[in-house]
């Protein structure tokens, strides 16, 4: 049984969660303009889009990619009895609605969780209301999936 | 700092990347934020290894702008970044944010880098809707 507070398993953790910071600060995704001027297409025609975000989704998903072909060969992570895969894999109804939510948010706000957190390293005005409210909203979608599993499927 | 900067986009996204390979091949963990801290809310056990990792992320954006001032914003002498819009309009942003990932099952780090790195159609719609939408959003509200 793996132990979830052994140093290594917390080590691994924090040495990703610095990369993770490192990396969003400079790729500049934890500017929400920089976002925004990514996701405004509009600007294309007049050619002041900024592709920037692509650059920085290729390589993550490139490197990423590599680590998934590894973990193929191996039994288990290192540090830890399996990998955790997550529990859905089909496209239901939630994934479609709730990314449809989440992709208004990150359109109104050019900030997605990411970067929320990261943006603590520099606290900009109004960081906390946001914060707020997307970890009530969070806890709110947890809930609600929560009472959806209890309820019997209707289809 | 607003132009097309390609070279850090690269150097950032690499190490976004190294960062979800080393959380996977060590502890079998997928780095998706939005998966990582709302598993932790409201949960009466902690995962220390969330805390963690949540804890040095924050660090991680901190030391990278001490280090590399000259990227932009956040660095010493540099501007800290600003939120758009204002502050009812941002806790509508956060909301729908929080609940859109947990229902929808991830964000752009879970669903965007780890789940297309897996080859998973569930994440590759996942990307297609939040990317659409956002655009569309942007599009709708000229925020910009």
């Amino acid at each position: 049984m793996p132990n979830y507070k052994s140093l290594p398993y917390l080590g691994i953790a924090a040495v990703s969660g610095l990369l993770f910071g490192a990396g969003l600060y400079i790729s500049q995704m934890v500017d929400p303009l920089k976002v925004l001027r990514f996701l405004d297409v509009t600007a294309i025609p007049a050619g002041g889009w900024d592709p920037s975000l692509a650059f920085v989704i290729a390589p993550a998903i490139a490197v990423m990619f590599i680590a998934v072909r590894l973990s193929g060969g191996m039994a288990r992570p290192v540090f830890n009895g399996k990998f955790h895969l997550p529990d859905f894999t089909h496209i239901d109804a939630p994934l479609l609605i709730g990314s449809a939510l989440f992709g208004i948010g990150w359109g109104m706000s050019g900030i997605c969780p990411g970067p929320a957190i990261a943006l603590l390293a520099f606290v900009p005005q109004n960081l906390i209301v946001f914060l707020v409210a997307m970890f009530a909203g969070s806890l709110a979608g947890t809930l609600l999936m929560k009472q959806r599993t209890k309820t019997p499927a209707i289809a | 700092m607003d132009a097309f900067s390609p070279w850090t986009a690269l150097l950032g996204g690499a190490l976004i990347g190294l960062a979800s390979a080393i959380l996977w091949i060590g502890n079998g963990r997928i780095a998706g934020i939005s998966g990582i801290f709302g598993q932790l809310l409201g949960q009466v056990r902690i995962d220390w290894w969330r805390v963690a990792f949540l804890a040095a992320m924050v660090v991680g954006a901190f030391g990278a702008a001490r280090l590399m001032p000259g990227l932009g914003v956040g660095g010493p002498g540099a501007p800290a970044p600003q939120l758009i819009g204002n502050p009812l309009w941002l806790a509508v942003a956060g909301l729908l944010t929080g609940l859109g990932t947990r229902i929808g099952n991830g964000c752009t780090s879970g669903h965007g880098v780890c789940g297309l790195a897996r080859l998973s159609l569930r994440s590759a719609v996942a990307v297609a809707v939040f990317f659409a939408v956002a655009m569309l959003t942007v599009a709708v509200t000229g925020v910009v």
